[in-house]
């Protein structure tokens, strides 16, 4: 990458520094709690989706969020973000209530949370720069230059080249746009993190370096993050817990290793199917 | 500035970025206090100005961070820039009182300069010139594109006489549904309209010099000739053209157009002739019913406005107009059809994968092809002419 470096004073660590009161795979503290979801009712027409569920993501850990397609894993994630309305029950987002918030409250909390939608999102008639400056640009009274400095930032923490900064979203393959909207998810500096099945569409390499890119942002950053995903590698590697959704419910949460011993039947061929079983040996 | 609500119940004042500095011993002491994160932009990026001014000018700069209660990686990047800053002007800086949780963070964010990867740009006369230039050859390259892809087109358009089973005659009807049928009911109804205008016009500017009979033969004239299908074909070009063009570049977009070629079909065959026969069909069609309403509509304003009979009328308009009269209006439409399918096509091809390359192209097959239709008939009118039919 073309960057000089004009700190060479302060050694640069290769390894991932990591935050001693959330690294080492240590699960945060149960009582402090992100979002807190209680007994969500969510359905379309006669259709109920989520039904009286209940879910806590605690504050500086990874929630794997996993399900079956078409069970509702997006539509919780859409009705915590507010794009889908919820029948009944409360969501709390740092102990305050979605549905309590003013207008200017609610905005100032959503500056503190970023998204990646599944296929990225990007605006296909802006650069991948002014993609990253769009929620800068909405949200804040920063000077061009320092934006632009901001913004080639966190184009290099995503690990993006520099040329990326200036092409259309049309003309990125498929790990450059998730890439590139992780960026844009991260330009307030979030301290939640939704995503939507960030590895699917990539690779195997491309979705283990892009795990592996979630997982040291999280850590250097301190981020609260909740993925929904399907991809057993994400939740091996990275994920400090895991939801599993079925029949509109949390069915079963915690560590990995207590998942894996549950008897749930959807769970127990999610996790013990041959593709998993392939993992496992 | 627009204050973010507090949430965390802190008296707002102490939150503000904030810079102190004292001189110790030999180089100064400059304490950061309150919020350094993103929210509080343009506070912190005046406070961020006014570390380089505190220090004033001293060779020994201490950055004291343990009273900063919040940093983010912009925070982190605006102190780290000016550590760089006070180092490249020639004087120690050192950080200290960070907390590990803000070690990280400066190091994520430690400031560094970033290549421009966009050309530079030259003067602006010399831009204007090459943009001018440029469109100039791209002109050039659509002609030559739009002359290969008729030939193409032709091409198909005999292979699918030879064996007609290539034909698609189903698709063919579908289409002509949707351009003709589907737009009877708007181009009747605006060329109703102008015919009525026409007419009324007419009979008020020739009744100043009495000759207000002679508005039969301005509407039958002027309707057959040039509006009616110069209304209709406008229209069409708004109306299907766009259609077309979208239709086609979101099947470029989703890989469908590929997906036909991988299968072994041609494009040409099955997306393009059936559209742009249908065009051909319906736009001579509905040329002649456009003619129909628009003289009907100068009728209804003759008998009402001017007290001219329908009996009248017709008598007159059948000594005003001959057979080719309105050959001259028919024989033109298929030739704007098309124009406006190929225009249609092409762009529609031309799509990239955006949605607003979409719209662009959308937008330059209406405007390409309303042009090209009023281009081309002012090309007939001079035919007509120079061989007095």
């Amino acid at each position: 990458m073309a960057i000089r470096d004009s700190a060479d004073k302060v050694p640069m660590p290769k390894v991932v520094p990591v935050r001693p009161e959330t690294g080492n795979g240590a699960i945060p503290a149960e009582n402090d709690v992100a979002i807190k979801v209680r007994g969500v009712t969510v359905g379309f027409g006669e259709k109920v989706v989520l039904r009286d569920l209940d879910l806590d993501v605690r504050r500086g850990e990874v929630l794997g969020f996993v399900g079956g397609s078409g069970t509702g894993k997006s539509v919780l994630t859409r009705a915590i973000l507010g794009l889908v309305k919820k029948w009944s029950g409360t969501i709390e987002v740092f102990g305050e209530n979605l549905d309590k918030l003013s207008r200017e409250e609610h905005r100032a909390l959503e500056r503190r949370w970023g998204v990646l939608f599944q296929h990225g999102a990007l605006f296909s008639g802006l650069t991948v720069l002014q993609n990253i400056q769009v929620p800068m640009r909405e949200y804040l009274h920063l000077s061009q230059a320092l934006m632009d400095e901001l913004a080639m930032l966190k184009i290099e923490m995503v690990g993006l080249n520099p040329d990326a900064a200036h092409k259309f979203p049309s003309e990125l393959s498929g790990g450059m746009i998730k890439r590139a909207a992780l960026a844009r998810a991260l330009a307030l500096d979030p301290e939640i993190l939704f995503l939507d099945e960030p590895t699917s569409g990539l690779d195997p390499i491309g979705a283990a370096e892009f795990d592996e890119l979630i997982g040291t942002l999280q850590k250097t950053l301190g981020l609260t993050v909740f993925m929904v995903t399907h991809d057993l590698d994400s939740l091996y590697s990275i994920c400090d817990r895991i939801a599993a959704l079925a029949d509109g419910k949390v069915a079963a949460e915690g560590p990995i290793k207590e998942l894996l011993q549950s008897q749930h039947p959807w769970l127990q061929s999610y996790f013990h199917g041959i593709r998993a079983e392939r993992m496992n040996r | 500035m627009a204050v973010a609500p507090d949430f965390h119940g802190q008296a707002l004042m102490a939150e503000e970025p904030h810079v102190e500095s004292r001189k110790s011993g030999t180089g100064v002491h400059i304490a950061l206090s309150g919020i350094w994160t993103v929210q509080k932009s343009a506070p912190m990026e005046a406070a961020a100005r006014g570390i380089a001014k505190a220090a004033n000018g001293a060779q020994n700069v201490t950055l004291d961070l343990s009273q900063i209660d919040k940093l983010d990686t912009a925070g982190a990047w605006l102190i780290d820039r000016a550590r760089v800053g006070f180092e490249t002007a020639g004087a120690a800086a050192t950080l200290e009182g960070s907390k590990p949780d803000y070690d990280i963070l400066l190091q994520e964010a430690h400031y560094r300069t970033f290549e421009d990867a966009r050309a530079r740009s030259t003067h602006p006369l010399i831009d204007l010139l090459v943009d001018i230039g440029q469109s100039v050859v791209d002109a050039g390259k659509d002609i030559f594109a739009g002359i290969a892809f008729l030939g193409e087109v032709v091409g198909v358009l005999l292979l699918a006489m030879v064996s007609p089973r290539r034909f698609r005659f189903t698709s063919v009807v579908y289409h002509i549904e949707s351009f003709a049928f589907r737009a009877l009911p708007i181009i009747l109804l605006i060329n109703f309209l102008v015919g009525c205008i026409v007419a009324q016009q007419g009979i008020f500017q020739f009744a100043r010099f009495g000759a207000s009979a002679f508005v039969v033969d301005l509407i039958g004239i002027l309707v057959l000739r040039e509006l009616a299908v110069l209304l209709t074909s406008i229209m069409m070009a708004g109306r299907s053209g766009s259609a077309i063009t979208a239709e086609l570049g979101s099947m470029k977009m989703r890989e469908e157009i590929d997906a036909l070629r991988v299968m072994g079909l041609d494009p040409i065959e099955v997306l393009v002739l059936p559209r742009i026969l249908a065009l051909i069909i319906s736009l001579p069609i509905l040329t002649f019913l456009a003619d129909l309403a628009a003289i009907f509509g100068g009728m209804l304003v003759a008998w009402v406005y001017g007290d001219m009979s329908p009996e009248i009328f017709a008598a007159r308009l059948q000594n005003a107009i001959g057979m080719n009269t309105f050959m001259v209006g028919l024989i033109k439409a298929p030739f704007m059809a098309l124009m406006i399918g190929m225009i249609a096509v092409i762009e529609g091809f031309a799509v990239q994968g955006s949605a607003e390359s979409l719209g662009r192209q959308v937008t330059g097959s209406v405007v390409k092809s309303i042009f090209m239709v009023i281009f081309v008939d002012g090309l007939f009118a001079m035919f007509f002419a120079a061989i007095r039919y």
